[in-house]
């Protein structure tokens, strides 16, 4: 168990690794250069201008720039990416990533970790009473449920939420971030996809454990109902359910910028969106390297509670 | 309006040790399990299937007593009956009366039977790998049962379990307590298994082929086990098996079930010496012999069990049967006896005066 | 022992069966879900080729601006069933809303074909090559997967299209088919992991070992044996994805990558739509209606399929 840890933390690097040239070469690769903004340069000004970000030395050396960091002129040093340093906007000279990202980040972190809680805590008590009175009322309120957050696009969803309660109920307002009633909706939006997701498996699940032979044997010892099904049943049954929270931690990151955009929450999410139609290089490199780097991160948590949580990897 | 046994509704300690020797006095005059015309059908989209049709049987208190046949004959699904654990749907029974104890079963209401079942029936499955709990200790489901059922503290209830483990011949019982399933042998499962059945001292065991899964060397040491324990404590037993080898080792008395009837029923010595329905002499004719010589083919019944949707009006085994005559056909044979004591057979054709002797 | 002549008139406790496909089949239409996804698929298959046709045909043509119309109702969008023709209503531009929808159904069903061809296109071979030979190839492929999979996929798709924009290809079909494909480059995972499983598990089952025992050569156990039971979770893994394929087509129209005007992407028609909702909320309904039942559609038929082929998982009894 430990060994398996240990192997899937140092597993992380070399993919993220990866995902780095990956995305250093895709904005390479792009034609169009930072430079073409409305106001018109002169080639002397972009032959400074490249210069100045070291945007004309060879692609390995740029490549490590970014990522580790160089030597500055005036003998100091600056770090890149792995030592923390984001990187400079190119297309707020003014302000390093960094800056912008913090700025945001903590916003998109609560809005995200909301709309995990409320995920898990919907999602999972749904699918268990579908799956125990099947056929019955529960069941089609979490299938209709299900159905409206697998179809339903996240951006519609927020539009309709907006729409319904915003404009016409009035009870929450349409944007911004300023206290807890301005985080119900986003929130919400953002949600419903997962507690669909995570209904639909749970409630799977929990069908098939129904069927398993240690069920039968734990009613031939004369449990109580409810014993079978919250000790014997469930425990079983969200182990696989485990599983898709990686997948689900990941949508909530990338789907987070779309719920921002809508609500005009003041994280990260809006900059991103904006940077990719401003070809502002650094933001896009820097940003996605902070996505995907959060992403394995969380799948790799997952990995490991996964493997912690059933005794038969946890044990052999 | 049922008649429970006092014990489990009484309070006071006295009370409870009066009620006690009442049911002692009582159970002199009884049997421990009478099954009067047991029905269980299962309501599927392809028709009603009769897998348990008018069964009738009795078990004292200690006796073994062995379900024999093959497979989907009714042998499990008549055990499952008994403590009401039918998958419904589509599975109910349709008929019939259980007594168990001087309780009738079927007249209990759930909650009821939640107490009888694992207090005073214990049940052992056929499959060790799958019919435990992966993601909880052995100790905490053998454990279970002891808490719940006579309301033992967590610690008295843990000493008891690991007590019981210790019994069914797991080496180092208190430290593998925490352990999990994954963690042990076929073999040693199917003890747990057993300890679980046993945790509350039932009355009364129900096998269902509890060696079926398991090597042969060990199939011998889980029996056994059932045994030694079974008589140390004076539990009956009925032993689910299509092995009558088995059968023949470990049973007092037989039933052979065919088609959901029992086609045969008696003292196991009686059975396997003086079998009275053809059937019977087949299961034992099949049984490859060391004397037989090498080459000899081996010995089957020709044919299929019948259809158990719309089962018609004749003697069940009667299509595959050497000896069946007309009257076979006409008219199902009811269980009638025979020369020993509490030896019957539902054949036309060994009743006193038939034809066949 | 001879047996009775009565054995051959006994009723015999065998069911017929008649071969994989067609219980399958049987069990499918009984699936009354998946018929009716079943059915909406094929139309919305009838309306994305023939769409455009018949719009022009019996409506407008859905880039058709009306601004006559509009004027009408004070440069607003037409509301539905208000004017002769225009079923649905139009938007602000006086653009037949049914058309474009019309449209979009086209684009969304060409995104789930070269969607689910890429996806096939990559994922069988690598999944087939990782199941058959195991050990070190399978190992290296899944790693090699395990580092796809960690990208996220809306911003690797994103950076693909950006990247690409300018070549040949990313202008093939208005930029569309540089979409699409960069959807499918992100999709595939699941339907390696999935052959693999097949080709791993099956390769070891009894049946297998049962049929080298006979003599059976390797090729013909490939393709008698193993490949009709890797085919049916294929096809339910294709059918599935259609509906992830669409809806990813749709976010990204919204954020205003892929289809561009005057090609309607439902994603875009709702983005459009979003600033009049207040006051004429079928510029944003009636898309996300049609999202909603080409999803829905999909995923019932997907269901039924699977469900027919592999009775043992289907949940209820």
């Amino acid at each position: 168990m430990v060994g398996y840890i240990v192997r899937r933390v140092l597993w992380i690097i070399p993919v993220l690794l990866v995902v780095s040239i990956i995305t250093f070469s895709l904005m390479k690769a792009t034609p169009g250069g930072p430079w073409d903004r409305e106001k018109e340069l002169s080639p002397r000004q972009i032959a400074l201008l490249n210069s100045k970000f070291g945007l004309d030395d060879p692609l390995p050396v740029q490549y490590i720039r970014w990522l580790v960091g160089w030597p500055t002129d005036d003998g100091g040093f600056q770090r890149g990416l792995l030592l923390g340093d984001l990187g400079p906007s190119y297309r707020y000279p003014d302000r390093s990533v960094n800056e912008i990202v913090a700025d945001g980040i903590w916003t998109t972190v609560q809005l995200g970790v909301m709309a995990f809680l409320l995920a898990v805590i919907v999602g999972i008590p749904l699918g268990v009473i579908a799956a125990l009175r099947q056929n019955a009322l529960p069941d089609y309120i979490a299938t209709f449920i299900s159905v409206l957050g697998i179809t339903t696009p996240s951006f519609v969803i927020a539009t309709l939420l907006m729409v319904v309660f915003s404009v016409t109920l009035g009870w929450f307002p349409t944007s911004g971030w300023r206290g807890p009633e301005y985080w119900v909706l986003p929130t919400v939006a953002l949600a419903l996809a997962p507690i669909a997701s995570i209904a639909r498996y749970t409630r799977a699940s929990m069908l098939e454990v129904t069927r398993k032979d240690y069920v039968r044997t734990a009613h031939s010892k004369g449990l109580k109902e409810r014993t079978v099904v919250l000790i014997h049943m469930i425990r079983n049954a969200l182990i696989p359910v485990v599983t898709i929270l990686g997948p689900i931690l990941a949508f909530l990151v990338t789907g987070s910028f779309i719920i921002e955009l809508l609500f005009s929450v003041p994280g990260i999410g809006r900059f991103y969106v904006n940077a990719i139609g401003t070809r502002d290089y650094g933001l896009i490199m820097a940003m996605t390297m902070l996505y995907a780097g959060a992403v394995a991160f969380m799948n790799m948590v997952v990995d490991i509670l996964y493997a912690y949580i059933d005794p038969r990897i946890r044990y052999s | 309006m049922t008649e429970l046994p006092d014990d489990i509704q009484v309070e006071t300690e006295e009370g409870r040790r009066l009620a006690e020797q009442l049911q002692d006095s009582r159970r002199h005059a009884r049997k421990l399990l009478e099954v009067k015309n047991l029905s269980t059908h299962f309501f599927t989209a392809d028709g009603v299937v009769h897998a348990v049709d008018d069964v009738s049987f009795e078990l004292d208190y200690g006796e073994t007593l062995g379900l024999v046949g093959e497979s989907g004959c009714g042998k499990s699904v008549t055990a499952l009956s008994l403590t009401r654990l039918v998958p419904n749907p589509p599975g109910r029974i349709v008929g019939g009366e259980i007594i168990f104890d001087g309780v009738n079963v079927l007249k209990l209401s759930n909650e009821e039977m939640r107490l009888l079942r694992g207090k005073r029936i214990g049940f052992i499955f056929q499959d060790p790998m799958t019919s435990l709990n992966p993601t909880l200790t052995i100790g905490y489901q053998i454990a279970e049962s002891a808490r719940i059922h006579l309301g033992l503290s967590r610690r008295a209830a843990d000493d008891r379990a690991a007590e019981l483990l210790s019994k069914v011949g797991i080496p180092r019982a208190r430290e593998r307590m925490g352990d999990y399933p994954h963690q042990f042998s076929g073999g040693m499962r199917q003890r747990v298994m057993i300890a679980i059945a046993l945790a509350c001292d039932p009355m009364l065991l129900l096998a269902d082929e509890p060696t079926t899964a398991l090597d042969v060397t060990i199939q011998a040491q889980i029996l056994e086990l059932i045994r030694s324990l079974s008589a140390e404590f004076g539990t009956a037993v009925i032993l689910i098996t299509h092995d009558l080898g088995i059968a023949a080792g470990m049973c007092d008395r037989v039933n052979v079930m065919y088609a959901g009837r029992i086609v045969e029923t008696g003292a196991v010595d009686d059975i396997f010496e003086k079998p009275r329905m053809p059937y019977t002499w087949g299961l034992m004719d099949s049984l490859p012999r060391l004397d037989e010589k090498k080459g000899e083919r081996l010995r089957t019944i020709e044919g299929l069990p019948p259809d158990l949707i719309n089962p018609p009006n004749e003697c069940r085994f009667a299509p595959r049967c050497r000896y069946a005559r007309d009257i076979c056909r006409e008219q199902e044979p009811e269980l009638t006896p025979r020369e020993e004591e509490r030896h019957f057979a539902r054949c036309h054709g060994t009743e006193p005066g038939g034809w066949i002797q | 022992m001879a047996s009775t002549t009565t054995a051959l008139e006994a009723p015999v406790a065998r069911r017929e069966s008649r071969g994989l496909w067609r219980d399958a089949l049987d069990r499918l239409l009984k699936n009354r879900l998946a018929i009716v996804g079943g059915i909406m698929v094929i139309l919305l298959g009838v309306i994305a080729i023939f769409g455009p046709f018949i719009s022009s045909a019996f409506l407008h043509p859905y880039n058709e601006q009306n601004v006559q119309l509009t004027a009408q109702y004070g440069g607003r969008p037409v509301p539905p069933l208000a004017e002769p023709g225009y079923i649905l209503g139009t938007d602000k531009l006086g653009r037949d809303l049914l058309a474009r929808i019309f449209d979009g159904a086209q684009i969304s069903m060409t995104v789930a074909l070269v969607v689910q061809a890429v996806v096939l296109l990559i994922g069988i071979p690598i999944g087939a090559i990782a199941g058959w030979f195991g050990g070190r190839i399978d190992n290296y492929l899944m790693r090699f997967t395990d580092v796809v999979y960690a990208f996220p996929d809306l911003l690797f798709i994103i950076i693909l299209t950006m990247a690409f924009r300018e070549t040949w290809f990313g202008r093939a079909m208005d930029g569309l088919l540089l979409v699409f494909v960069a959807i499918g480059v992100v999709s595939w995972i699941t339907m390696a992991r999935l052959v693999r499983g097949q080709l791993l598990s099956l390769k070891e089952t009894e049946f297998v070992e049962a049929a080298r025992a006979i003599g059976v050569p390797d090729r013909r156990i490939v393709t008698r044996h193993l490949l009709p039971n890797a085919i049916g979770p294929v096809i339910v893994a294709v059918t599935l994805g259609i509906p992830g394929a669409i809806l990813a087509e749709a976010t990204l129209a919204f954020i205003g990558i892929g289809a561009q005007p005057p090609r309607a992407s439902w994603g875009s028609l709702i983005d459009d739509g979003r600033d009049f909702v207040r006051g004429d909320p079928h510029l944003v309904l009636f898309p996300a209606l049609a999202v909603a039942i080409a999803l829905l559609s999909f995923t019932f038929l997907g269901d039924g399929l699977r469900d027919a082929l592999d009775p043992k998982l289907k949940g209820k009894q």
